[in-house]
């Protein structure tokens, strides 16, 4: 399974979600397949994305909330999960492209690859929903489940570790932010 | 406990006076009135982190959703949270009020936290981050208001530095 069709399965699902990714390659594989300014690439920091999509989540309850993390991300920062099931946002979805390596650095294998657990992990932490996929059709029922489930999940997608040919997108990280904060006010005031 | 109350209430209530919907913490002891005061307020988001750069994301999120945040952490929490700090609030240009315990300085009795306080306020200056100190009662409230009005401004995170002057009775 590759995330890109993964990404590809789920894109018109996104139009009325609030979408936070991480950097690397889904940043670019989303960006590739149209931007909308309800995306949000967090192109560094890496762990903090899954951070923000809590942060939109419970101050914008009523707001769907796709977070497309990674496993070495994720890995980063295990507290988070901890940190979701404690708060436990009902619109919040968390994915994790789960490819067992940090690809975008040149494809260093990660503890996901030696036998650790994801699923395992979130469910230990507490997140109420969690499912590993491992086929797009899959992907998309699982996501698309989560969205009308009404309950934190978190969706482990096991994928192949290939990216995309470029990894810069010509959307500068600011007018990201910029677009990305006032498209949010905009909704407030429909 | 000799952790002011009296004093961590006043630093609520400017807090919420600067319209402060938001505050994520990790419990440390100068902090725990302050937690206890976010936990009791019906109004308050207060997320309980598992480590203070989650902090970052989460005062990011808020921003976005154009609510104003705050973050209570320790020193030591605020050196668990460079990466985030840089790599998130100041590439994006991220407004983060942060309200660190300034703990490991003049009159410290803990050991453990000695080192910490060596390296804050160097580190505050070579991360360029404006702070600032909470030191008196008279001051609390205005500066709690102008580090917020710069923070918003500015677009970047600016620190309050909260003193054993202020935060302990003995």
């Amino acid at each position: 399974m590759l995330r890109i069709d993964c990404l590809k399965a789920v894109y018109p699902e996104l139009e009325d979600c609030l979408v936070v990714t991480i950097m690397g390659a889904v940043a670019a594989e989303l960006h590739s397949l149209g931007h909308r300014p309800n995306f949000f690439y967090l192109q560094h920091a890496m762990g903090l994305a899954s951070s923000t999509g809590l942060g939109l989540a419970l101050c914008l309850p009523e707001q769907k909330v796709i977070v497309f993390d990674g496993d070495g991300s994720l890995l980063m920062n295990l507290g988070s999960l901890t940190t979701m099931a404690r708060y436990r946002p009902k619109k919040l979805v968390h994915v994790v492209f789960d490819n067992e390596s940090l690809l975008s650095v040149g494809g260093f294998p990660t503890a996901t690859s030696t036998g650790t657990d994801l699923e395992g992990i979130a469910r230990a932490a507490g997140i109420p929903r969690v499912v590993t996929v491992r086929s797009v059709e899959s992907f998309k029922a699982a996501v698309t489940d989560a969205m009308q489930a009404g309950d934190l999940t978190t969706v482990i997608a096991k994928v192949e570790a290939k990216g995309p040919a470029a990894y810069v997108t010509d959307l500068a990280l600011l007018e990201n932010r910029f677009q990305f904060r006032r498209h949010i006010q905009s909704l407030k005031t429909r | 406990m000799p952790v002011s109350s009296t004093n961590s209430r006043l630093i609520y209530d400017a807090l919420k006076e600067c319209d402060i919907r938001l505050v994520s913490a990790l419990p440390e002891t100068w902090l725990v009135h302050l937690i206890r005061l976010a936990d009791d307020d019906p109004a308050m988001i207060l997320v309980r982190l598992a480590k203070e750069e989650e902090g970052v994301g989460i005062s990011a999120g808020a921003h976005f959703a154009g609510v104003k945040s705050a973050m209570l952490m320790q020193n030591h929490g605020f050196l668990a949270s460079i990466n985030g700090i840089v790599s998130f609030a100041h590439l994006y240009r991220i407004p983060l009020l942060m309200l660190i315990s300034y703990r490991g300085t003049i009159g410290e009795r803990d050991p453990w936290q000695t080192q910490g306080g060596n390296v804050t306020e160097p580190l505050l200056r070579a991360l360029r981050i404006p702070y600032f100190f909470l030191d008196s009662l008279d001051t609390v409230k205005k500066r709690i208001r102008q580090a917020q009005t710069l923070a918003e401004s500015s677009l970047q995170p600016v620190a309050l530095l909260l003193t054993r002057d202020l935060m302990w009775e003995e």
